[in-house]
């Protein structure tokens, strides 16, 4: 099965671990998303659990937190088995879970939040005042400063965090599972973060982490187990193993993220943006005067941490958010003011691969000869006056899915039947083969495998190749490293500094996403 | 991947849930000390046996029809247009409008322009709810509920004010003008001796109506705006990305929608009464809802689905006249339909997924399809309006 | 308009707005738990038709207002089961419960009483009686404060002020208790209920529940509550939808809700004196546009142009959990 050593060891095998699992598989539909998975963790050590996206991790977890009913396994909790059928069976064993998407009455106070479910009479007062006390003082214990009195929605997504740690201290929990708890920190709060774990853990708490950030498992947690499709390939010791045996592990095999590609060549300016500002619905200014410019056979990487401004930069060129400032696209200047719509763009020769293939990239319930012209509908290729022409839209998709190898080469199939590698496939060849000038691409392997990535990054390079200009957004710092030219890296909606791809690393970026620039570290 | 067969999803789901809806309306008559068999048969009868049972029932299929096309478009774009009712009833105002006051020569041009003024008219009171969902999020379902009741009390009004004539009692406006009288199907199928469809309201709207269902197919699936409505109705983030104004599909869904109530009046109000009455729908536009969910918005379910509403209302009244059932057994049946096709869907389809999933796992064929999608689409409520930037 | 019309009309506006509270306050539990309800009308309707019909077969108006409470559970549960268990759209399973609730209550009532779905009248001792509030003919003479007391207050059944009662109950349950807590946030993020280890389904079909039981009272005192004397076909008329406008116009508040339907009664009460609103007020009105007026303030509400209405945001959605 697995190409992989097994690497089989177990750190300080001393007393009774505080979770394992022995055997848990569970299945939603024809998808296996755990097999038989077993797995030790000992108290007062953090734990991390690395894989790709879809690799099993948060199923994982939300069975241990009872969210989700295993087909089979069994779960013990301090030497004693137990069973979870419900999140309170959760709570009561001791475990605490800060999901992914945080699960908070928006509109309610801290202090609400924090009691909620855990309640200590039919009364409300008593309880919020005990949880007020209790909430000072973990506050002091822990570095988990927040109002009790504030609104979650007034308050940033850092403190929202700290505001469901506060739920699983405050429900006595001794076990504690974060989901991918940094892609939504900036640096400095997710070192904060891991100042609160490192804090836990001198306390006694067991802690589990999830994530797909090799650099965080090395940073932070004693032991790490990784997880491909479904199933546990590995548990090491922290200090025994290194970054690239643990991706190898992830990933089945040696992982190239190198793409092959020659220099740029780069032309006229394609794309310039002079001073860009946008203020979201909310009232928040997202980008804060961003200027930059993408030039015909180039690639220009966005690095950042997620929500930065990346996905409102994308937005407002993609043309379905409103801004200030000027673009200009081929030397003609673009309305962004909010006149013009995603089609106007796209007519004047800016493809989009959005950042969400399927919220906004492909409709699922279209079959994929309906969502090869999403977006191009209105072309004479597809139809004529009002009426559309399905047979010249089924034969082109099943052109495109044959030269972008998009399986199975069904163009009736509904695009939610596709594996998400054959979804991204589906939307790239549509905006590539859109022939555009400029190509907006937004986390292009996003929940894609191995092999749909390696493609997916010929077909950008190729693209380059053929002088077109392209501008790159990707959370994932390896890939912004290995497919651009240049790279910009954005903080707090501004374009922090410019590198040359060929001439920096993931250090110097780092610091830079972090918002520390040279004049200031 | 689908979790079951098409022919399961578009026939054995709602056949399903429609003989539930038989089943318990049965035990409700068994409850009242009624026969079901009897009444059962009374209704067929009385609704297909004879060209008068036709010439009812194919009159209130036409209504039906209409109403049901008006919810269905609307579903398409995820809108529920629960306002068909006052929508219709505006519709009957259009068309009383040009009836009585403009001279026709031929009844030919008088339905032409009944068509255009009941399309308007039933157009313009959707237009403010959409607008109001377009521009400011308002919920359409409430605010089209408010405009039925807003619709309700205007008529009134024109009722027993301006457009009473002078010295009846009647709220209701003059007879309209011979001249705008359409053809009825006994004018149209009755020759020589033979009198067919004698006495019964069924006139040449119903073509009309055919005409609608082919127009509505042909919108939906075959043109440019038809693929927009969908792709809105699916997933509006998509749509927003491929250039596919919300404001836009909200206000051009909701006209045409608006207008299909609307065109109701052309039967009811012209072929019908030949005068504007106070309670002319009989509630036609929520019996729109029964038939699109039944026919799972496509046009040909919502025609055979408002075939069999059509029957099921002419059946129901003969009911009354024969056994001591009330003709608002009707009503009943119509709450179990819209429940059991509607709000009850998932109880039907979860246990035929369950069997048809067994059934394919053993025949392994199964590529993988990762993204689980929650099943049936039933016209769900929308909020657009306010585009969150997240 | 003289002192004691105005008494009249203070009277009758607490009357008719008190079967739009109990029914307001029915929707703000269920749409505060998420659950959207277009099905006030019908639970109304169904606990107007066997109050009355099980007061006049029993004699007893208290068992018949027991076993309306139970049809209009039994509505819920209908409710509850189609939109909580089975997922299914909350509008739509509204929208079936009127019609049924329309239809069954004539046909059973035909069927029953064999008085084209009315039911008997009710005599004494079958329906609800006005009260008299201790000291209520004592102080009628008293200039403002006693004809106040004795005309307006004085003088109501017992639902009437069962509603009156439910509003400060109803702000007190929401924000100070525990249940409150909880259904407020089921309302507004079911999986923060689900996560902390709260039933959402459990949650939600109490709230249903709740609204089951208000319901039955507003739609008692429709038909056995001085001075109505039985059922009437369709006798609730609106008022569902109308409560479910006045609970859009007190954004879903309790005390707000006290004063929409107060608004809302008092323009029925309008409605039902033409004469006297032309005498009064020096100029007539439409007695279709005060019957409108309900409809029309509420989608001026709705267009956000005093204040915005926000429902709670889970509203309507049923609960799967993500995955």
């Amino acid at each position: 099965m697995s190409l992989a050593p097994q690497v089989q060891t177990q750190s300080g095998s001393q007393g009774t671990p505080a979770i394992e699992l022995r055997g848990i598989s569970k299945a939603f539909g024809p998808v296996q998303a755990n097999k038989d998975i077993s797995i030790r963790v000992m108290p007062g050590t953090i734990h991390g659990i690395i894989g790709e996206n879809g690799a099993g991790k948060s199923t994982l977890m939300s069975i241990l937190y009872g969210f989700y009913h295993a087909d089979s396994g069994e779960i013990f909790i301090n030497g004693r088995r137990t069973l979870i059928p419900d999140s309170q069976a959760a709570i009561r064993a001791g475990i605490g879970m800060v999901f992914q998407h945080f699960k908070l009455v928006e509109n309610f106070t801290v202090l609400e939040n924090v009691v909620l479910g855990a309640e200590d009479g039919a009364l409300l007062r008593p309880s919020l005042a005990k949880a007020r006390a209790q909430l000072r003082q973990l506050a002091e214990e822990y570095e988990l400063d927040v109002d009790p009195d504030a609104r979650i929605e007034e308050i940033g997504v850092g403190f929202q965090q700290r505001v469901e740690i506060l739920k699983a201290l405050y429900r006595r929990a001794d076990i504690l599972i974060l989901d991918e708890p940094t892609g939504v920190l900036t640096p400095p709060e997710a070192d904060h973060l891991f100042r609160i774990l490192r804090n836990l853990k001198a306390q006694g708490k067991t802690i589990v982490l999830i994530t797909h950030k090799l650099r965080e498992i090395m940073d932070i947690t004693d032991t790490v187990s990784v997880m491909r499709r479904g199933e546990m390939t590995a548990t090491v010791a922290t200090r025994d193993t290194n970054p690239a045996q643990l991706a190898e592990l992830m990933v089945g095999r040696k992982v190239l993220l190198r793409v092959d590609k020659t220099p740029a060549e780069p032309g006229a300016p394609v794309l310039e943006i002079d001073n860009l500002r946008v203020v979201d619905a909310k009232g928040v200014e997202r980008l804060k005067g961003v200027s930059l410019a993408v030039r015909a056979g180039e690639i220009l990487g966005i690095a950042g941490v997620a929500g930065n401004g990346q996905s409102e930069l994308l937005e407002v060129l993609g043309g379905y958010m409103k801004g200030t400032g000027t673009v200009r696209v081929k030397g003609r200047p673009i309305d962004i003011a909010g006149h013009e719509d995603a089609r106007d763009r796209r007519d004047a020769g800016i493809g989009h691969v959005p950042e969400d293939r399927q919220q906004a990239g492909l409709i699922l319930d279209f079959a994929a000869w309906e969502n090869i012209a999403l977006g191009y509908h209105h072309r004479d290729a597809y139809g004529r006056g009002a009426m559309m022409d399905q047979a010249a839209m089924k034969a082109d998709t099943a052109d495109k899915m044959q030269r972008f190898d998009v399986r199975p080469p069904n163009p009736m199939l509904a695009a939610k039947n596709f594996s998400g590698g054959n979804q991204q496939k589906i939307v790239v060849a549509r905006e590539i083969e859109s022939g555009p000038d400029l190509l907006l691409i937004g986390q292009p392997t996003r929940g894609v495998d191995i092999g749909a990535i390696e493609f997916i990054h010929k077909q950008i390079v190729a693209l380059r190749d053929q002088g077109k200009a392209i501008l790159l957004v990707s959370v994932e710092l390896d890939e912004i490293l290995s497919l651009s030219d240049r790279i910009a890296v954005m903080f707090d909606g501004r374009i922090m500094g410019e590198k040359i791809a060929a001439d920096t690393d993931a250090n110097e970026l780092g610091l830079l996403m972090a918002g520390i620039t040279e004049g200031t570290a | 991947m689908d979790r079951m067969p098409r022919w399961a999803d578009v026939l054995l789901v709602p056949l399903i849930s429609l003989l539930l809806a038989a089943v318990i309306s049965a035990l409700v008559i068994l409850a009242i000390g009624q026969n079901p068999w009897e009444a059962l048969k009374i209704m067929v009868s009385g609704s297909v046996g004879s060209t008068y049972g036709w010439g009812y029932t194919l009159y209130y299929a036409t209504n039906f029809m209409f109403t049901g096309l008006a919810v269905a478009v609307a579903n398409h774009a995820r809108l529920f247009n629960i306002g068909g009712e006052g929508q219709a009833v505006i519709g009957g105002l259009g068309v009383a409008l040009i009836a009585l006051y403009i001279p026709w020569p031929h009844w030919s041009l008088a339905l032409l322009a009944a068509m255009v003024a009941s399309a308007a008219f039933g157009a313009a009171w959707a237009a403010i709810p959409a607008v109001l969902q377009a521009r400011r999020g308002s919920h359409i379902v409430i605010t089209t509920i408010m405009f039925n009741f807003i619709a309700a009390a205007l008529l009134n009004y024109l009722l027993v004010g301006p457009l009473k004539p002078a010295g009846t009692m009647e709220t209701a406006t003059a007879s309209f003008p011979e001249a705008t009288h359409i053809p009825s199907f006994r004018d149209m199928f009755s020759f020589g001796e033979t009198i067919l469809f004698r006495g019964t309201p069924a006139n040449i709207t119903f073509f009309i109506a055919i005409l609608a269902c082919l127009a509505v197919w042909l919108l939906i699936w075959k043109t440019r705006l038809g693929y927009e409505i969908r792709a809105f109705g699916f997933s509006e983030g998509a749509a927003r990305y491929a250039g596919i104004g919300s404001t836009k599909i909200i206000m051009v869904t909701m006209l045409i929608s608006g207008a299909l109530a609307g065109m109701m009046a052309i039967n009811n109000t012209l072929g019908e009464a030949e005068r504007l009455i106070l309670n002319a729908v009989e509630g036609a536009g929520f019996i729109g809802i029964a038939v699109a969910l039944m026919g799972r918005s496509h046009p040909l379910g919502v025609f055979l689905a408002a075939i069999l509403f059509g029957i099921l209302y002419q059946g129901g009244s003969e009911l009354g006249l024969t056994l001591a059932i009330p003709r608002e057994m009707i009503v009943v049946i119509q709450a179990l339909v819209i429940m059991f096709t509607g709000a009850l869907d998932n109880m039907v389809r979860m246990p035929i997924e369950r069997i048809f999933a067994r059934r394919r796992a053993r025949t392994p064929l199964s590529p993988p399809g990762p993204t689980l999608h929650p099943p049936g689409r039933v016209a769900p409520s929308s909020t657009p309006g306010t585009a969150a930037t997240e | 308009m003289d002192w004691a019309t105005l008494l009249q009309i203070l009277d009758a506006t607490l009357r008719l707005a008190s079967p739009l509270l109990l029914a307001c306050l029915a929707g703000l539990f269920s749409e505060r738990a998420g659950i959207f309800d277009i099905g006030l009308e019908g639970k109304m309707l169904v606990a107007a038709f066997l109050a009355a019909g099980f007061a006049a077969t029993t004699g007893s108006v208290w068992l018949g207002l027991l076993v309306g409470i139970a049809g209009s559970l039994a509505l819920s549960a209908v409710h509850g089961l189609a939109s909580i268990t089975f997922r299914g759209n909350q509008l739509i399973s509204g929208v079936a419960i009127n019609f049924l609730a329309s239809g069954l209550t004539v046909v059973v009532g035909q069927s029953w009483f064999a008085e084209g779905g009315r039911t008997p009248q009710l005599g004494d001792g079958q329906r609800f009686e006005e009260l008299t509030f201790p000291g209520a003919t004592e102080i009628r003479d008293l200039p403002i404060l006693g004809s106040l007391y004795s005309e307006v207050l004085s003088g109501h059944t017992i639902l009437v002020y069962a509603g009156l009662l439910a509003v400060p109950l109803s702000w007190w349950v929401l924000y100070r208790t525990r249940f409150g807590l909880r259904l407020r946030a089921v309302g507004e993020n079911p999986a923060a209920v689900d996560t902390a280890g709260i039933s959402v389904t459990r949650l939600r079909f109490a709230a249903v529940a709740i609204a089951g039981v208000l319901c039955a009272l507003a739609g008692a005192q429709l038909s056995t509550a001085e001075p109505a004397a039985g059922f009437v076909r369709d006798m609730t008329a609106g008022r569902g939808y109308i409560a479910l406008a006045a609970l859009i116009f007190a954004k879903w508040r309790p005390f707000p809700a006290l004063g929409a339907c107060l608004l809302f009664g008092f323009l029925q009460a309008l409605a039902l004196r033409p004469a006297l609103f032309q005498q009064s007020f020096g100029f007539s009105i439409q007695g279709q546009l005060l019957d409108a007026m309900p409809y029309i303030l509420t989608v001026i509400i709705l267009a956000g142009f005093v204040g915005r209405a926000i429902p709670p945001r889970a509203g309507g959605e049923p609960y799967v959990k993500e995955r």
